[in-house]
């Protein structure tokens, strides 16, 4: 009885929160393995049977096994972005913080333009257009860099602080090349960050749904979010498919999270408490 | 002597030859050909009746036309409640979750899990998620409440509450990431602080008033504003749920943007961009300059 007494907020926490943010995800994952005809009913309820494989069988083979499609398009989306922003925000953050120039003042002013402006969509269009990007898979990879360039030499540049340069003086002397000297220490040095970088953006990235909706229309070039989006008016009797596809496209930052939750957590965090 | 005066310069340079400025050149041309450019284009093409092949001057009809037309101006309004009511309640119950996650409760690990793993998640599959549960008759949470006895309301069907409920997901997805942020500003205060108010026997209310919440501020500062950038420009979360009905009650400028682009209306659309920019620029930047001057004075 005391114990419970003491702990009465600690249960309450794990009561509440369970309900609040456990059962939602419950609701997907119940609903997945429900047949057409249970799921129609939008209950939460253990289902009559075990349904998943059919459902997932059937959702892969929908319009032409979109889904795999889909896939394949957002982990190439997804891994050239995320290797373009590493590579060309942390030269930016590294130059900005070791050599203050003319730039410097521009290039932080830049920086938090792209934090702060919204994109401006239909001219971006009008470009991509000229550039003749529009609606391919290339193009979004650089929209996709262009929008994330901002945060990811914000987290560079606060890191590269940490860096003594002593160590670029060393290699200066022993005649290392300005790119030498960035790629093979410079860059080796800033793992943690880049690691930062990669899940934030990686999961950002993956579970953008804006951008592939502006820039890549149509069914050639789908990405995982616009499935789902596109499943939403044809699966509109079939909860059983449209929960399916939402349970897959929600593995991947499971798995991110299961494995990475202390470092994107710190990644997210970064510069809060600095201010 | 005049040897070591030209080895000086000479050593100086070749010191910041390693750091050369083309490397802002990749990141500056994606920057300035994706984003740059098209947001100072916008600046001339929201003055304009436009069809993407060629754009006719037309002044400020355009933003005249966001302030007069109900349903444009509905987008305003819309985006500013949205904005503040998740921005609030973000601060409000991030800070209270965080305050009770870094005390000594059970299952600390746990319940950071679970509130932050939302955060991680597709919105538009949190999105329609809700959109079922929500369901007036049929859905999870209509029913739920039923069992209690109480009538539940049509979440997203009554125009009165649509935006109000797409919010409070908007703040079910996003309050992990504002305690995450507490967590590190709550978690960095000193301990020396509580150390000493114990000895001057201050109670736990005292040092929460006093301590933490003050202390807190660099984070508050953050989570305002994130949540309040976040807010004003958010667009998939309502679209997937709403896509701004019943009728426009729910419209934000983000999904008049988008309406107005399929309408083909590219000017007037451009012109939402602009005057989404203007809002966000005129709301943030003075507001982030008055809370860290604030900050200083402390």
């Amino acid at each position: 009885m005391t114990y419970l007494r003491r702990n009465w907020i600690g249960l309450l926490a794990i009561l509440v929160s369970t309900v609040v943010f456990l059962v939602p995800f419950a609701f997907i994952v119940l609903t997945a393995l429900k047949d057409k005809r249970q799921s129609s009913l939008r209950e939460f309820s253990l289902p009559n049977g075990f349904h998943l494989w059919d459902n997932l069988v059937e959702v892969i083979q929908t319009r032409n096994y979109m889904v795999l499609t889909a896939f394949v398009n957002s982990a190439i989306l997804t891994v050239a972005s995320v290797t373009l922003l590493v590579i060309f925000a942390a030269m930016v953050g590294f130059v900005l913080q070791r050599k203050p120039s003319a730039w410097t003042g521009l290039v932080n002013f830049l920086v938090l333009a792209g934090l702060i402006i919204p994109p401006a969509v239909v001219p971006t269009i009008w470009v991509l257009q000229g550039l003749g990007l529009f609606k391919t898979l290339h193009g979004l990879i650089f929209i996709e860099v262009a929008y994330g360039l901002s945060f990811c030499v914000l987290l560079f540049k606060a890191f590269v602080v940490t860096i003594p340069r002593e160590l670029d003086e060393a290699a200066i002397i022993d005649g290392a090349s300005p790119l030498r000297l960035f790629f093979e220490i410079v860059l080796p040095l800033l793992r943690p960050v880049v690691i930062t970088v990669i899940l934030v953006q990686s999961v950002a990235i993956f579970n953008d749904f804006t951008n592939p909706l502006y820039y890549l229309p149509g069914t050639k070039n789908v990405t995982v979010q616009l499935t789902l989006y596109n499943f939403q008016s044809q699966y509109n009797t079939s909860y059983n498919l449209l929960f399916t596809n939402i349970l897959l496209i929600t593995i991947p930052p499971l798995i991110v999270f299961l494995f990475f939750n202390r470092q994107i957590v710190a990644g997210m965090t970064a510069g809060a408490v600095k201010g | 002597m005049s040897e070591a005066t030209v080895a000086a310069p000479r050593a100086k340079r070749r010191a910041n030859s390693a750091y050369p400025s083309w490397f802002y050149l990749p990141a500056a041309l994606v920057y300035a050909a994706l984003f740059l450019f098209p947001t100072v284009a916008s600046l001339f093409f929201s003055l304009t009746r436009w069809t993407l092949f060629d754009a006719t001057f037309i002044g400020f009809d355009n933003f005249a036309q966001f302030f007069r037309e109900p349903f444009l101006v509905k987008g305003l309004i819309n985006t500013l409640i949205y904005a503040v009511m998740t921005s609030g309640l973000k601060v409000v119950l991030g800070f209270l979750l965080a305050v009770l996650l870094t005390s000594q409760i059970m299952a600390r690990g746990y319940l950071r899990s679970v509130l932050f793993f939302p955060v991680l998640v597709s919105t538009v599959g949190v999105g329609i998620t809700f959109t079922v549960m929500m369901h007036p008759t049929t859905g999870v949470i209509n029913e739920t409440l039923g069992l209690f006895g109480i009538k539940g309301p049509g979440w997203l069907t009554d125009p009165n509450l649509a935006l109000f409920s797409v919010a409070l997901v908007d703040v079910w997805k996003g309050v992990g990431l504002a305690t995450v942020i507490y967590i590190a500003g709550i978690v960095s205060i000193p301990q020396e602080y509580y150390e000493a108010s114990l000895i001057d026997g201050a109670s736990a209310w005292d040092n929460f008033w006093n301590i933490t919440l003050p202390l807190a501020k660099p984070a508050t500062v953050t989570v305002i504003i994130l949540s309040l950038i976040g807010g004003l420009r958010s667009f998939d979360l309502i679209w997937a749920m709403t896509k701004g009905g019943p009728g426009f009650t729910s419209d934000v400028i983000a999904s008049v943007i988008y309406k107005q682009y399929q309408a083909g209306f590219y000017g007037l659309s451009t012109a939402g961009n602009v005057v989404l920019f203007i809002m966000v620029a005129i709301i943030i930047i003075p507001l982030s300059g008055f809370l860290n001057r604030q900050g200083d004075g402390q």
